[in-house]
């Protein structure tokens, strides 16, 4: 890679956002699903969906935290590395993310606070409409967010003043059918992430026979959401290829991988390219699929990575990679999720044994699938969308910071990577340790309040902004009562397999 | 509607701008003060007290910034991209800064062992922050290199003697909040430590100022001839020196609320000073707030959402926050 300031600053872009995007994809799914959570436990009264309720909350206390510091980077690096496109699209990017930013914090500074402190604080029904209005607030920061991206991806509603971005319309904005397609395919997309690290969660605890009730709702539910959502998913991906055919021809056709127009269009699986020649030097490739997938008929005619300048071309490989990724990982998610429900309905789950242990094994492997495809898509996204940073308007070289050398853009790009390796193992650890421990079995049997929470609030404890501190360290007294607690039944299998059944 | 409003909408972002800069200074400036005298305080449970006021307010306190941010991005995108490109490694120093000690707040109660390592972040992550915007303060003083309406200087042309003078100031000046914040929140033997500590900080601060003010003069800095052409502006030092005195009389009587609204009155004062000397300049001498404001149809759309709904209730929401944590912090309240 030639160091020139735009390489690093695109690099530095990468890497701090497929950081953060984690975070969020995982909180957004988290917040639902923490809503659907209480709002089960307020209709049915079953202290079951109370327990996962609190062991959920403090995942989510976690992952938002880290989303939130990763975030800080994010919203000063469009000014620091992204100097001349904050300049001329500033009056259209700038308020999108102000909206982002004012309602993040209106969400975090009220009702996520609630959602920590406020149990036995504040009426059940008060309480549950926060946990409403955090996966409301998380489904609008996505909102903005994809506003912003999407009108990078097709610009809409603006006139061009002296080089200025200038809004015309807003309306045209905020309504662009290209956000509307987008933002459910995100928002679907942190949902599966979110449903799948739930039910293998739960697989991995019906594995290790410990908290069996919980398990069961976690794989179930997960498992369960997973196969309603994804077809759902897979329809709003395909209209997100519509767009991308009649709007990015650059990012279509190289995601198609087919260098030469066909009539019929071939559906290339794999390809391996020779970017020098404009072919491929290897590939897999089904007759007429490709015509049939984008046009409906199987004599469709299909423009190549040709039809588009050399110098208007995006990069071959991760776009084309990344989306065969993503594509492969949702049917892997969808097959998953299917043969759950075929094995629910068949039974195989009722009854003394936690089920079947391929399919458990299977489920919990899956569990990073989600994250994986949130960030294909993410890559597959954004490196598509080269060399433009608006799309078909600006280029991504003409962005950056005139000022910016490439010194101090590799010493930013070092710093913010020795601190987040830093603060994202200490908090990727902690989240390990916190699902490792599941949920508390000694949890609340009344609906009042959990005992944890009945005694005079320490200052920790009403802190709204201290996320990562709400597992807080476990006193070893409380830990030994833990174990004891969540100790594995006597059964046949945990004799024999599990060496901490000697303690029970 | 849209077209009367329009005249006042650059004013009115400007003003909601230097609003939010000064509630940042305010709120961020104690607990990053806090975060400073942690270093000269080896004694764990004063500490953990230290800690313990203000754990519920920190994370609240630094959003401003990203207010600060994001406000500058939609109203003045300009603005934005300059000061940003100025700052470059400044600022991500002190994104840095912020990060480690934001973590530390939470780290240090995990992992006995590695404390120190947490403690150092949180004191050189105070320490780094508050020198950052103290010496940005300073470099915006002597002014930024701007053409055309893009930053035209070297990574480096931050840093400067006057600057460094600027950010070490700041890092005293929030310590006497932080100090003051402490002696009006916690009890006790960490009580009396403050107050100690409160003359030697009130003096340090002079000492900086009077150093600043004879380096401002000498370097002949166009912001003299700001001062001499607006006379007003001499009442804020007269402002500033009564609320010194009224600051040294409070740890005389050990009027605990009183060291810490007198030194939050000295950087009422301070900022009134720069703001005043400033306006109407939004990048000292090169951008007007009127030159530099985003379209109208950027700022009336923000105007409807976040400065007739959002700003308001986030305003109440910090109010009642405050007063939901006031009083003293209770040594039996610290979570370890």
């Amino acid at each position: 890679m030639d160091i020139d300031p735009v390489s690093v600053s695109r690099l530095q872009f990468a890497f701090t956002a497929s950081f953060h995007i984690i975070f969020p994809a995982f909180t957004i799914g988290l917040a639902a699903w923490l809503a659907t959570l209480e709002g089960l436990s307020l209709v049915t009264g079953r202290t079951l969906y109370r327990r996962l309720f609190d062991f959920w909350l403090k995942v989510f206390a976690v992952a938002f935290g880290l989303g939130v510091v990763s975030g800080l980077v994010m919203a000063f690096q469009f000014g620091t590395n992204w100097g001349e496109l904050s300049t001329r699209a500033g009056p259209i990017q700038g308020p999108l993310l102000a909206y982002e930013s004012f309602t993040a914090f209106l969400l975090e500074a009220t009702f996520f606070g609630v959602l920590l402190f406020g149990r036995g604080r504040v009426p059940r029904w008060a309480y549950f409409l926060s946990t409403l209005m955090v996966a409301l607030g998380t489904t609008f920061s996505a909102f903005w967010i994809m506003a912003n991206n999407s009108w990078m991806q097709v610009p809409v509603g603006y006139d061009l003043v002296d080089g200025i971005f200038t809004p015309r319309d807003w309306a045209e904005i905020l309504l662009d059918p290209v956000l509307w397609v987008r933002f459910p395919h995100m928002l679907l997309g942190a949902y599966l992430t979110t449903a799948f690290c739930v039910a293998a969660t739960g697989a991995w605890y019906l594995l290790r026979d410990r908290h069996l009730g919980e398990a069961r709702v976690m794989l179930g539910m997960g498992l369960g959401i997973a196969a309603v959502l994804i077809p759902a998913q897979i329809l709003f991906g395909h209209l997100n290829g519509e767009y991308t055919a009649e709007h990015q021809l650059g990012k279509f056709t190289t995601i198609e991988g087919r260098w030469q127009t066909e009539q019929p269009a071939r559906l290339i699986l794999f390809a391996w390219p020779d970017i020098a020649e404009e072919r491929n030097r290897f590939e897999i490739a089904l007759p007429a699929l490709g015509s049939f997938v984008d046009q409906g008929n199987f004599t469709a005619k299909e423009p190549g990575i040709v039809t588009v300048p050399a110098d208007d071309r995006p990069p071959f490989l991760i776009p084309f990679y990344g989306f065969r990724i993503m594509v492969g990982l949702g049917l892997v998610m969808l097959a998953l999720s299917w043969v759950g429900l075929w094995l629910t309905l068949r039974g195989r789950f009722r009854g003394p044994t936690p089920g079947p242990r391929w399919f458990l094994r299977a489920t919990f492997l899956a569990w990073p699938s989600g994250f994986i495809a949130v960030l294909t898509g993410w890559l597959t996204a954004e490196v598509g969308r080269q060399p433009w940073v608006i799309y078909g308007v600006m280029r991504t070289a003409e962005a950056v910071t005139p000022s910016l050398s490439s010194g101090a853009a590799l010493a930013s790009l070092t710093a913010y990577f020795l601190v987040y390796a830093l603060i994202f193992s200490a908090g990727t650890l902690y989240l390990y340790r916190l699902l490792r421990e599941g949920p508390l079995e000694d949890g609340p049997e009344s609906e009042g309040g959990p005992s944890s929470r009945a005694r005079p609030a320490a200052l920790g404890d009403l802190n709204p902004g201290r996320p990562l501190a709400v597992g807080g360290p476990i006193p070893a007294a409380k830990r030994r009562a833990i174990r004891k607690a969540t100790a594995p039944n006597p059964g046949p299998r945990n004799l024999t397999t599990d060496p901490a059944s000697t303690e029970a | 509607m849209i077209e009367h409003i329009s005249f006042s909408l650059p004013l009115f972002w400007s003003v909601v701008l230097a609003f939010a800069i000064l509630v940042y200074v305010l709120l961020d400036g104690f607990d990053l003060g806090v975060g400073i005298l942690f270093a000269l305080d080896r004694d764990e449970t004063h500490r953990q007290q230290m800690m313990g006021s203000i754990a519920p307010v920190w994370d609240g306190n630094e959003t401003w910034l990203v207010l600060i941010g994001t406000t500058l991005f939609g109203a003045f995108p300009v603005v934005y991209a300059i000061f940003l490109a100025a700052f470059y490694l400044p600022v991500a120093l002190l994104l840095v800064a912020l990060i480690l000690r934001g973590v530390a707040f939470e780290f240090r109660y995990k992992d006995k062992r590695h404390r120190w390592l947490w403690d150092l972040g949180f004191v050189l992550g105070s320490v780094i922050a508050a020198f950052i915007q103290g010496a940005a303060i300073g470099a915006m003083v002597a002014g930024i290199a701007v053409q055309d309406g893009r930053f035209i200087g070297g990574p480096f042309d931050w840093l400067s003697p006057f600057s460094v003078l600027c950010g070490l100031g700041l890092v005293v000046g929030y310590a006497l909040l932080g100090a003051g914040w402490l002696v009006l929140k916690t009890e006790g033997g960490l009580r009396d430590w403050a107050y100690a500590w409160l003359p030697r900080l009130l003096a340090g601060v002079i000492g900086v100022v009077v150093l600043a003010l004879t380096a401002t003069l000498v370097g002949d800095f166009e912001v003299v001839r700001r001062w001499l052409a607006q006379p007003w502006l001499f009442a804020f030092p007269l402002l500033a020196s009564a609320a010194a005195w009224g600051l040294w009389r409070g740890v005389q009587a050990r009027r605990d609320w009183q060291p810490w609204l007198m030194a939050s009155a000295l950087f009422v004062t301070a900022f009134a000073m720069l703001a005043g000397s400033f306006w109407p300049w939004i990048v000292p001498y090169h951008l007007t707030v009127e030159q530099a404001a985003a379209p109208t149809s950027s700022l009336s759309f923000l105007f409807y959402g976040i400065g007739l709904v959002v700003l308001p209730v986030i305003m109440v929401y910090t109010a009642v926050v405050y007063w939901i944590f006031r009083g003293k912090v209770s040594p039996e309240a610290i979570n370890d």
